[in-house]
């Protein structure tokens, strides 16, 4: 079977990096920036570097949220956010002043606190697994991932996958039955974060077969 | 606090990687692709790609380059090199870098940096910061490739940049111990740490595993960057991380390559391991999983 895997591009990401880590893994995925090209996907990966406010501005104004939220919301696609893709999710950020996010998870992006840590977090961190869970199936317990962020994602316990200890535990990684998200670049954390992405597809090809 | 970091730093010329020695003299490497690929497989933490060409010749660091080497890097990469312009920026970005590296802009549109930092986050940009010592007791930053001399104090510039000009991390680079392999300038580095509550990387001077301890052992150093030391031998980046680890040194270690077990002395020599432990690994098969969906698709 054949798996089609979309990463989102709204100008804003590096897309050819995540790409290229699929492929690594064995999958050639789309990169799509059209609302028509997010329609026959399978699976959704959206990425991101940059300015939170800059990335809501690019998505509503390439038309790309409505399709994302039928796809993901309505259809239940897989979704993986990676980085300022998974704030993204949020309900607003104070990054450079109040901006609205896509609300798929309640809370908030706040600046990490930079009395207590070094702020931007940059390095590999090992993370903690909060429970059990496909995405980290395989990966050792004392797993390092690749962080660069200024700003941090704050929402209920429900959701969290993972969490790195910063001045106190930050969410590292969420997981709300087909989103998913990872502050972490994957794409960019060497063998860890293969096998994360291999999770991901593994998941997303299970889904399409119990869907069939 | 993330684990301390090793990083390659590939310093190229005319698309070529090279030794660069106190910034005057150049001996020629190979291709940069090559190169990045192996530092992945031996467990590098984070590649710095400097073109110093660029400035000189009125451009940046190019994207196709960058656009080469992504494909086969699955560490972070950074690219520096002539950095002046926002649109530099996405153009290397698109290509495949996640953060760039400036130096000279800091100083002739510190402006540029600050936007390119609203732009793309702080923690995408590096300040790059190059210096001599003056001789008395002091060091002054030096700009252009080493070429222009001011009479800025590298602390100050390092703290200017965090917290006028919103840059991320700094990179502190010694042009007097640049190329000697016989140490990094630690009291610079310590001067610079001192001055900023932010990530310091130390550049200039790594000859051995030894050298690199010891500016990890300095307070506020985030990473060690190296570049000609590990032009010089098989899986140097994980006979040096292996030798850190040894000394309870906190880093990440993910590679085939590990050297843990076995005796490793100060200068980064491989020394022999005695018969018995040879005739060992003689018949160890270690095998390495194949992280892949080929097989369910």
């Amino acid at each position: 079977m054949s798996l089609d895997v979309a990463i989102v591009d709204y100008g804003m990401g590096n897309l050819g990096s995540v790409r290229n880590a699929l492929a690594f893994v064995g999958l050639d995925a789309r990169i799509c920036g059209e609302p028509d090209g997010l329609t026959r996907a399978d699976a959704l990966v959206l990425p991101g570097v940059g300015a939170f406010g800059e990335a809501m501005q690019q998505l509503s104004g390439r038309r790309l949220i409505s399709e994302l939220e039928r796809q993901v919301l309505k259809h239940g696609k897989p979704l993986l956010g990676i980085c300022l893709g998974m704030q993204l999710l949020a309900e607003r950020s104070y990054e450079h002043g109040t901006h609205r996010g896509l609300g798929w998870l309640p809370g908030e992006v706040l600046r990490l606190p930079d009395e207590e840590v070094i702020v931007p977090h940059v390095g590999w961190s090992e993370i903690i697994v909060a429970r059990p869970h496909p995405l980290f199936e395989g990966i050792e317990r004392d797993a390092c991932f690749y962080f660069d962020h200024g700003y941090h994602l704050v929402t209920g316990p429900e959701h969290v996958a993972a969490t790195v200890e910063l001045g106190g535990p930050r969410i590292a990684a969420v997981a709300r039955a087909n989103i998913l998200a990872c502050q972490f670049h994957p794409e960019k954390s060497q063998r860890s974060g293969l096998k994360l992405l291999r999770n991901f597809l593994r998941m997303c090809i299970e889904n399409r077969r119990a869907a069939a | 606090m993330p684990k301390q970091r090793i990083i390659a730093c590939l310093l190229l010329r005319e698309e070529w990687v090279v030794q660069s020695i106190g910034f005057e003299r150049y001996l020629p490497v190979g291709r940069p692709e090559v190169a990045v690929r192996f530092l992945d497989e031996w467990g590098v933490d984070e590649i710095i790609l400097l073109d110093i060409s660029a400035g000189r010749e009125g451009r940046s660091i190019r994207p196709e380059t960058i656009a080469r080497v992504s494909g086969v890097a699955h560490v972070p990469l950074a690219a520096g090199g002539g950095i002046r312009s926002v649109d530099d920026v996405r153009r290397l970005i698109a290509a495949g870098a996640d953060k760039i590296a400036v130096n000279t802009v800091l100083h002739d549109d510190p402006g540029a940096v600050r936007e390119i930092a609203a732009h793309f986050g702080d923690q995408c940009v590096i300040a790059s910061i190059d210096a001599r010592r003056t001789g008395d007791g002091g060091w002054q930053v030096v700009t252009e490739g080493g070429r222009r001399a001011t009479n800025i104090a590298p602390a100050d510039l390092a703290r200017r940049a965090m917290e006028e000009l919103d840059a991320g991390e700094i990179l502190i680079n010694s042009i007097d111990v640049d190329g000697r392999g016989s140490g990094y300038d630690l009291a610079l580095v310590e001067r610079v740490a001192a001055a900023v509550h932010a990530p310091v990387i130390a550049l200039g001077g790594a000859g051995t595993p030894a050298h690199i301890r010891a500016v990890l052992s300095l307070p506020g150093v985030a990473a060690a960057a190296v570049a000609n030391m590990l032009h010089y031998t098989e899986h140097s980046v994980a006979v040096a991380k292996s030798y850190l680890c040894q000394r309870a040194i906190d880093l990440r270690l993910d590679s085939a390559a590990d050297y843990r077990h076995g005796p490793l002395p100060d200068d980064g020599r491989l020394a022999k391991r005695n018969e018995a432990a040879l005739r060992e690994l003689y018949f160890q098969h270690i095998p390495r999983e194949t992280i892949s969906i080929r097989d369910l698709l």
